[in-house]
Formats: C-alpha cells, structure tokens, sequence
C-alpha cells in the first residue's frame, strides 16, 4: 500500500523539483550567463567557441540557442538576448544595431565524387537552380536528369545562396528541398546524378566541391577575394555591449578563438 | 473508518475524472491554439489563394498550399494501394485461417511493427528504398513511389488490427449457415464475411489514411520536399507535415503562421476522415 503511495508521489516530487530548480539568470555562486540566439549556421560554431571560453573562465556559462537569423535579430532587439547570431547581412530597419563580423564562410556547390563535372559558372549554377538547365548532358556529361537539392525558405544558407548566386531569379518548384547542410550533404553524396550547395566548414570526401567561374573554394582563394560565394557569420548586438558578453566577443576575436574557428573550416582573420 | 474508505473511493473517483477531462481539455487547447494562430491569415491573403494557390514563398508573400494539398492526397492513396490489399489479407488469414499458435506468433509482432518509431522507417528508406528505385526505376530515387511503399508498410498494424476486429465480429451463426449451404471457406469469406464486416474494413483503410496523411518524419527524409505538383511517381513531393516541419525552425512573422494555417487544413482534413471512419463503425455496431 505505502508502496502504490510512493510511486505517486515521487514521480509528482521530481516534477515539483524541476519546476522549482532556479532559472538559468540568477544561479547562485556568482556565475554570469550570457545568453545567444540566431542562425542554425553560425549555432555549431558558437557552440564549440562557448565550450573553449568556459574551460578557463570557470565562473561564466554561456547559453546558446538556434531559431534562425531573423528570430536572433528580432530577440535582440527586444533585448531577450546579450548577443544574435546572423548569416546575412542586416536589412532595411535593423540597421540600427551593431554588426561584429567574427568570420567569413563559403558556400560550396557540391556534387558527387562520381560525376565528373568539376568546373561550372555561376550563370550555369543559377540557370540549373532556376530550371533552365536540367540535364547533365547540357553540362558535357551524360544524359540524365540533374537532381538538384536546395534548402528550405527562411533558411540563411538559401537566402545567401540567392542573394549571391540566384541574384533576383527564383529557385524552381521541382528542385528537391531538405532541412539542414547535412542532409543535403547526405543526398548529395548518395545520390551521383545530385547537386546542392553546403556551408565550406561541412565540405568532406562524401561530396565533391565544383569551382565557380573557375576558381576552386578554399579558405585562400576566399581571402583573396577571388571566389565569390561568400557570406559573413555575424554577432549582431544592441547598443553599448555588456562588459561580460565583451569578454567572449574578444576571445573569439583573439587569435586563439581564430583558430578554433579555422580548424571548423572558416575564414577567420589570422593565417 | 468506513468513513475513510468511502472518502479514498470518492477521491479516487474525482481524480480519474479530472485525468479524462484533462485530455479533453488538450484537444481543445489545440484546437484554439492553432485556430487563433492560423486563421488570421486565411483572412489576410485569402481562403481562395491559401488552399488553391500553386505557389508556396512564404518570405515574398505566397502561401499557396494547393500542390501540397495534392501530394498529401497522392502519397496517401499511394499507401493504401500498397497496404490495403495485404493488410486486408493478412487480416483475414488471422481471423479465419490461423491457428491458435500463428495468432500468438503475428499479433506482437505486429504490435512491434506498430511500435517503431518513424524516423527508424525513414532511415531505411533513404538507406535502402531510394537508392533501390533511382537504379532501377529511374529520378532521383526520392519520390512519390518510394514514400508511397515506405507509408504502405508503417499503416498496415492500424489496417490489420482494426479489419480484424470487424472480421471476427461477424456473428458465427453467418459462418455456419453458409456452410450449411454447402460454401467453400472462401466462398464464405468472399461472399458472407467480408459484406457483413465492410463497414469496419473500410473504418480500418480511413484510419490507415488518416495515419498515412498525419506522418511527417518519414516522408521529409524520403519525399524529396520539392514544391511542384508530382508529373510522374518517381518525381518528388512536398505533404502537407513535411512543410510545417521543414520550415518551423527559421520561421517568423507571417511565414510562421503560414505554417499553422497549414495546420489548419491538415486537422480539417483529418477531422474528415476520422468523422468519415467513426460514422463507419457506428453503422457496424448499429447492425
């Protein structure tokens, strides 16, 4: 009987626990949250940067969360957040806030080792998203259908990859969409008759990346400003920034945060 | 300390009470939830362009739904073209042919089929469906056809268990007198049994479509998402769960509810069907 009781109660306990666990704001032991929130893109990274800085400042916890370019933008405005995280560039009516460009990141049009197109321009890419080329045949291969995969609407590799390679045209109905770098990666590198576009940071043997108007991406010819497909990944905050969040800004500015970014395949600052 | 118990009985009654009513009161939450979040926006742009509009660029202000309308409907019947017919039979072979220990045998294991997670059915799809008909039938291999087998075999538990149910329903003097009439088993089954549990059947194939329309982790890893209208089986397609889920995570503002006035007309649309299937069963037990 006293048994059944328990199997009740505790259960109810552990909730009444959690609910009642102090919120993340106001831990006690003197520890400084910083919060961050905005682009999928830029999230991984930030995530690892966190990671490194609280190693050897053991009295800060950093919060970092997704949602999207647009939703950190909108978050810092309204100040739920110390810093956003963006993939694009600020519109029209955010351009009161403050930019921090912490690197740079190319977007790669990939294929499948197999195929043996290795050089495209970026008109053939556009005409291939917008549905004027379908046909591998059109590009000096075989005579087959080109599966293209492109990224959801409102992501911010897609709404770079139209500002930088679309340029106003509009990516077709009939090409494939999927949620996330990795799974085009993955239809990419199963598929040999696919072609998508990545983040250069997730580019690995499973896909081969094409050069764009004859120069290859990699992190020099993106320094020298000659391959073309290039986004910033930017920390966006709002007027003056907090002392506290300015010391994890500067650590990802310091060459030891460069680093840790360049080993992600980014362009930082430093060589 | 009759007084007790009698108390305990009450207090353990009002408790259960308040438990069911709770899951009611979900469903209405849900229900206001995403009403109030989702027609705001048929009232913006318009019922005519949300649910017959071709096109679906919600950042530039298009919100048609209509192809995704469409695919749902076709990946759906796909489903039941392939699951219908061996479920049906795999159902009739329990409730008339099995033995006691074949029953024994198929049941949990159809419980267990019923048991795996979707993601697990998606995962071999894209594995091992999707390359299987880019090689031998051609596209990209991500395409009406392969969703359509993949959701034929996640609906067969809801069609088998629910048509056996109505199968072994189906009085045993009906079986008797038709083998007194000098009928074969399956002219008893062709001809006696099946009639007297159509309704149910056809309960079990709608609840099929309602769980075929509902699924979304499957068909977003193996649908290929792409907004066009499928031309052919093997071309690509965007359901109506596969656009809410691939899209939530950046959306904002009008796009955000978008999204939930695609919800709406996914619950009307199940809201149909299940009506449709419940008013089949009603009949059943009416006879």
């Amino acid at each position: 009987m006293r048994l059944r009781h328990w199997a009740i109660i505790l259960p109810l306990l552990c909730v009444f626990l959690v609910s009642c666990s102090p919120n993340s704001n106001d831990r006690p032991g003197g520890k400084h949250t910083i919060t961050i929130a905005g682009s999928t893109s830029v999230m991984p990274f930030t995530e690892k940067l966190a990671e490194h800085f609280m190693v050897d400042h053991k009295n800060f916890i950093i919060d970092v969360q997704g949602g999207g370019s647009t939703a950190g933008i909108q978050a810092v405005i309204n100040r739920t957040v110390d810093l956003g995280m963006s993939s694009r560039e600020l519109k029209e009516g955010e351009k009161t806030l403050n930019t921090i460009t912490i690197c740079h990141d190319g977007i790669v049009v990939v294929v499948h080792p197999e195929n043996p197109v290795t050089a495209m321009g970026l008109d053939q890419v556009r005409q291939i998203f917008s549905g004027r080329i379908s046909n591998w045949g059109q590009l000096g291969w075989k005579n087959r259908k080109i599966d293209a995969v492109s990224r959801e609407e409102g992501s911010g590799t897609r709404s770079a990859f139209e500002d930088l390679v679309m340029k106003g045209k509009e990516i077709n109905d009939a090409t494939m969409v999927q949620d996330s770098n990795g799974s085009v990666k993955e239809v990419v590198a199963t598929d040999p008759y696919a072609i998508g576009y990545i983040s250069m940071g997730l580019v690995d043997k499973k896909v081969k990346p094409v050069a764009i108007d004859g120069v290859s991406p990699s992190i020099k010819t993106i320094k020298s400003g000659r391959y073309k497909i290039v986004r910033p990944f930017l920390y966006i905050t709002n007027g003056e920034l907090d002392p506290k969040a300015r010391q994890f800004v500067d650590y990802v500015l310091s060459k030891e945060g460069q680093t840790i970014l360049k080993n992600e395949g980014l362009v930082g600052f430093y060589d | 300390m009759i007084d007790r118990t009698v108390f305990k009985e009450r207090f353990v009654k009002w408790v259960l009470v308040a438990f069911a009513l709770s899951s009611l009161l979900f469903l209405f939450l849900i229900f206001v939830f995403i009403l109030s979040e989702g027609l705001p926006l048929f009232h913006k742009i318009g019922v005519k362009n949300i649910i017959f509009g071709f096109k679906w660029a919600p950042t530039k202000g298009y919100f048609g739904i209509f192809p995704m309308i469409i695919s749902s409907f076709l990946v759906t019947i796909g489903a039941l073209i392939i699951g219908a017919p061996m479920g049906l039979s795999c159902a009739i072979y329990l409730s008339e042919y099995s033995g006691k220990k074949m029953k024994m045998f198929l049941k949990p294991a159809l419980e267990l089929l019923a048991g795996i997670p979707s993601v697990v059915f998606g995962f071999l799809g894209v594995i091992y469906i999707v390359p299987l008909v880019r090689n031998y039938l051609g596209g990209s291999g991500f395409s009406l056809i392969s969703t359509s087998l993949v959701l034929g075999v996640m609906i067969l538990p809801t069609i088998i268990s629910i048509s056996f149910d109505a199968l072994v329903s189906v009085p045993k003097t009906y079986r008797e007198g038709s083998a007194a009439m000098g009928a074969t088993k399956w002219q008893t089954i062709y001809k006696v049994i099946i009639p007297s549990a159509k309704s149910g059947i056809l309960a079990s194939f709608i609840l099929g479509m309602g769980r075929a329309i509902g699924e979304t982790m499957a068909v977003i890893m193996i649908a290929g998402n792409a907004l066009k209208i499928p031309g052919s089986i093997l071309d690509p397609l965007r359901t109506l769960t596969g656009n809410i889920a691939l899209e939530l995570a950046y959306a904002t503002g009008d796009h955000r509810l978008g999204l939930f006035s695609t919800g709406v007309v996914l619950m009307v649309i199940i809201m149909i069907l299940n009506y449709v299937a419940n008013f089949g069963i009603k009949r059943k037990i009416a006879k």
